[in-house]
């Protein structure tokens, strides 16, 4: 019993295998070239990078000065 | 026998296949293409605010796609939505289970869902008719703990477990929809890609998996880390994976060149990591870890260059709002941070 569903699995891991070698791969120097673009595209869409100001700070209330 | 010696070799050959088809793509590294980028400067975030409420450990938290709310998970028995700015709390829910590991927010913000030593996923109507928050749904199938679950939709969840499966449930019945097996360890943890057709999941046998959610498939499997994954997350661009483990490492794989591209690793950092999370532009990736801390990292140059130091335990969980505007720290000391 426990070798046929022994085999079962080892011909599920080695169709798995199958696919995953068939995949098509692009170069590294390209994906490193659209990651390191994507962050330049967006960086100053990034608050946590690029810093908030306290006007802009939804979570930084501000003071509210009042001229007597 | 015959047989399974022969599937034995041809694995151990599609393996080795694998390898040179990785190997054959790799040009360069990251760090050669990125090298002559500046690493960012030195990032000071201060604590905005400190919700407190939960009486015992926080294991999970979930921003809800407004930025405003969020949801956490304890195991003092409750799912606190809290609105970060005002710091209320908008609905405690008690649970039928105190044993909770993790928590999620409906994209949608109607629904809420946890789980954990129960084995099932619950889930929670914010937005039901006479104003109480009831279970809607209690999704049982898996056979080991509920680790991670993320909404699609209101109708379809992605749960991971301890069973070492992953499962897209129809909310609406109740009942599995495909069944994603292959690892062999527990499943810690799982994210979904920024277009939803995929899903990534990081396993206690030390691998994440890209899985196509329609096709029911695996498509990739990526190794490389010496101990358990317990966090996982896409890059912004839904082409690259970032994984932490217990190894006391992160590690960012890219899908189309289908290899790790870099680990972001420091011989000060012994501890496993617990969470993670990147900023909206990807160039920021908060990690956190069982020294109490959270590092931040140029998730290009690899290189430290913040630390978010306020629990007095073990920083469980972290999330970046939709709009980037704020990373939330949740931990073992009963309270989560808001940072920017």
């Amino acid at each position: 019993m426990s070798g046929s569903s022994n085999l079962v699995a080892m011909k599920k891991v080695v169709q798995q295998l199958r696919f995953e070698a068939s995949l098509p791969r692009v170069k590294v120097s390209q994906a490193a070239a659209d990651l390191q673009q994507f962050c330049m595209q967006h960086a100053m869409q990034d608050p946590l990078l690029t810093g908030v100001s306290s006007s802009t700070n939804p979570f930084r209330p501000q003071k509210v000065c009042s001229f007597l | 026998m015959g047989e399974i010696e022969e599937l034995r070799k041809e694995a151990d050959s599609l393996k080795d296949q694998i390898t040179a088809a990785r190997k054959a793509v790799q040009d360069t590294t990251l760090q050669e293409a990125v090298a002559s980028i500046t690493v960012v400067g030195r990032v000071q975030m201060k604590t905005r605010k400190t919700l407190r409420g939960h009486l015992a450990k926080i294991y999970a938290m979930h921003w809800g796609a407004d930025a405003k709310l969020c949801v956490s998970a304890s195991q003092d028995g409750k799912l606190i939505v809290w609105d970060s700015i005002t710091t209320n709390k908008v609905n405690a829910i008690p649970l039928k289970s105190s044993w909770v590991m993790t928590c999620a927010y409906a994209p949608s913000g109607n629904l809420v869902a946890c789980g954990g030593l129960d084995n099932m996923c619950s889930i929670y109507n914010l937005k039901g008719k006479d104003g109480n928050v009831k279970v809607m749904r209690e999704l049982a199938a898996h056979t080991g703990y509920l680790s991670c679950c993320r909404f699609l939709s209101d109708s379809e969840i992605i749960t991971s477990s301890g069973d070492c499966t992953c499962v897209l449930w129809d909310i609406e019945t109740g009942t599995q929809k495909t069944i994603f097996a292959g690892h062999q360890g527990d499943c810690m943890s799982l994210a979904v890609s920024p277009d939803f057709n995929f899903f990534i999941s990081g396993a206690c046998d030390f691998t994440a998996k890209l899985w196509d959610i329609r096709e029911g498939q695996c498509r990739q499997t990526f190794g490389g880390h010496e101990s358990d994954i317990n966090a996982i997350g896409f890059f912004p661009n839904g082409n690259a994976v970032i994984t932490g483990s217990d190894d006391a490492t992160c590690k960012l794989y890219d899908l189309r060149a289908d290899q790790e591209l870099i680990t972001y690793q420091d011989s000060g950092i012994m501890c496993g990591v617990t969470s993670l999370a990147p900023s909206f532009s990807g160039r920021l990736l908060l990690a956190g870890y069982d020294d109490f801390n959270v590092n931040i990292w140029d998730a290009l140059k690899a290189e430290r260059v913040g630390v978010l130091a306020g629990h007095d335990n073990r920083v469980s969980c972290i999330g970046v709002s939709a709009d980037g505007m704020a990373c939330c720290t949740g931990s073992w000391d009963s309270f989560l941070k808001i940072w920017n």
